[in-house]
């Protein structure tokens, strides 16, 4: 098994943090092997930023994603520039409240309302990150829910515990409207 | 619960925890990307444990302070990037004359100049060799991995005490943000080598009457007055100018690095023996070239890498062994051709393929393997 996983939206969402806990949750509490990568511009906020994850059974050598299996998009910037890179039956999960992609036939597009979901739930929009990731989890199956528990509750800093782990059920129950 | 030896980090971080396992006691830097975070680490760390960390006015300042930190005995080091890297040049030099033992990472970004602060380049391998003026070693380290972050960076202390020498760590910006998972070693797994003393008194009054086995002790810290100083010196390093004395020591601080490599050289030779095509690569690069070896190999071409994990000395005889039994030598990195230099210097007959990136992109296997398919093989 080796997956590649793309994460993108604007600076200071917090893409990059949820791909190191994505790669916490195989690495650490999966036993997977994982790489994490990111890249993101001089901008302390705004400006594009992609982080890659690399799940896989075997070591992994090159750090970056090149054949896209699965991605998240929380902007429209993001979606135009990376789209092109997830492969031909992969999966792309955007946030419809800020982003929208044609259907297609070369991949399966997730519509998911996460910014307005978010905001209604919790009143702010600073756990976007981890609602997303855990939507993402919810429909890829990459970890299992029990591993990307442990992995938010290692990256949450002390007091915003709970307020994570809320994140993750909102993020979790969203996707299953799903079905 | 996941196994608390086991942690899923960033390379920088691997190296500040390294360092913290080698026994740094002082960290003097300034902070600059894609470097800062061994900064952060330190500046939790060694407060905490016994050390201290100083946040300097900028990096000639901070090359200074591990330098004084190191002669009062304690192991020292500061990290940077290329614009940073520059800056140090100068005092680099001066702890090569000075034989003082200081580790500095630089994690290589996009330049010259400012250039691209958050993007990768592997543009200082021949400033981690050439950077400072005037004849003098230079061990530069070169990791690929977030471990080799961790253990190359205790073997970069080690190295540093044992030679009395600088020793520098190149890394890059993808090796230094990368994440992966690492087991921390325990302690009395890897060796840690500690500078020695001169006698039981701490005195040394000649700090430099060392032959080519092994540097002199410096003495302990306030047992006794040595001099310390960027000018020629003797053997008790006051300055001197008596050509003797000066062309002994200019060959001395050189000749103990070439003259012990065995406890210095390291790379790595990935199906080199039969190799028709030989990468030779350094860091992410590495990484990139060792899938495309993977690739030509279930292809059916004889492909290998030879990667010098000690970059500074070259590990020449290994590479110019494998080079000549090569009929391409394939150098991918991102710059414009500073390690096809070091090939062309070891390499008579076989045929050099530069592949060279300097946009800021990482260089990954299909820029390297779109320049292989066009070779004859």
């Amino acid at each position: 098994m080796r997956k590649e996983i793309r994460f993108s939206g604007s600076g200071g969402q917090g893409v990059i943090l949820a791909s190191v806990i994505l790669g916490t949750a195989a690495a650490l509490y999966e036993n997977k092997h994982a790489v994490q990568s990111q890249s993101y511009g001089p901008e302390a906020r705004g400006g594009a930023s992609k982080a890659d994850v690399i799940i896989s059974d075997e070591p992994v050598k090159y750090p970056k994603a090149r054949n896209i299996d699965f991605m998240l998009c929380l902007t429209q910037k993001a979606a135009d520039k990376y789209l092109p890179d997830l492969k031909e039956g992969g999966l792309v999960l955007i946030d419809s409240d800020y982003v929208d992609v044609p259907e297609t036939d070369k991949y399966k597009v997730v519509k998911l309302p996460i910014s307005s979901t978010t905001y209604d739930k919790q009143g702010k929009l600073i756990a976007l990150n981890i609602v997303s990731l855990s939507a993402f989890v919810e429909v890829t199956k990459l970890v299992s829910e029990d591993s990307l528990e442990k992995a938010v509750l290692q990256a949450a800093p002390k007091g915003t515990e709970d307020f994570n782990m809320e994140a993750v059920k909102i993020g979790r129950e969203l996707a299953k409207t799903l079905k | 619960m996941a196994n608390p030896k086991y942690e899923f980090i960033q390379g920088n971080l691997a190296c500040a925890k390294g360092a913290a396992y080698a026994g740094c006691k002082f960290f003097g830097g300034y902070p600059i990307t894609p470097s800062t975070e061994i900064a952060e680490f330190m500046s939790e760390y060694l407060p905490q444990h016994g050390g201290k960390f100083i946040q300097m006015e900028d990096e000639i300042a901070s090359i200074g302070s591990i330098i004084g930190a190191s002669l009062t005995g304690a192991k020292a080091m500061t990290a940077t990037s290329g614009p940073g890297f520059s800056l140090m040049q100068e005092l680099l030099g001066y702890a090569c004359i000075a034989e003082v033992p200081i580790v500095v990472v630089d994690v290589m970004r996009g330049g010259p100049s400012t250039g691209l602060p958050t993007s990768p380049a592997q543009s200082d391998i021949l400033q981690a060799k050439w950077g400072t003026h005037g004849d003098h070693p230079s061990i530069t380290i070169v990791p690929n991995s977030v471990e080799e972050m961790f253990t190359e960076t205790v073997r970069a202390f080690n190295l540093a005490e044992f030679f009395r020498t600088p020793v520098i760590i190149l890394g890059d910006e993808i090796i230094g943000h990368m994440r992966e998972k690492i087991r921390i070693p325990e302690p009395g797994e890897l060796e840690v080598i500690n500078r020695s003393l001169p006698n039981n008194d701490g005195v040394c009054k000649t700090p430099y009457a060392s032959d080519l086995n092994k540097p002199v002790c410096l003495p302990n810290f306030g047992k006794s007055r040595i001099h310390v100083t960027g000018l020629n010196h003797d053997d008790t390093g006051f300055p001197t100018m008596d050509p003797k004395i000066v062309a002994r020591e200019n060959e001395r601080i050189s000749m103990k690095i070439y003259h012990q490599r065995n406890l210095i050289d390291k790379f790595e030779a990935l199906h080199c023996d039969d190799a028709k095509v030989l990468f030779l690569a350094i860091g992410s690069a590495a990484r990139a070239a060792e899938e495309v070896v993977n690739v030509l190999r279930e292809r059916g071409v004889k492909a290998g890498l030879f990667r010098p994990i000690t970059l500074w000395p070259f590990p020449k005889d290994e590479f110019a062994k494998y080079a000549a039994n090569a009929d391409y030598i394939v150098v991918p990195e991102m710059n414009l051709g500073q390690l096809k230099t070091v090939a062309e210097r070891f390499t008579k007959r076989t045929k050099i393929i530069p592949i060279n990136l300097v946009n800021g992109e990482p260089l990954g296997p299909d820029t390297i393997i779109s320049a292989v398919n066009h070779l004859n093989i």
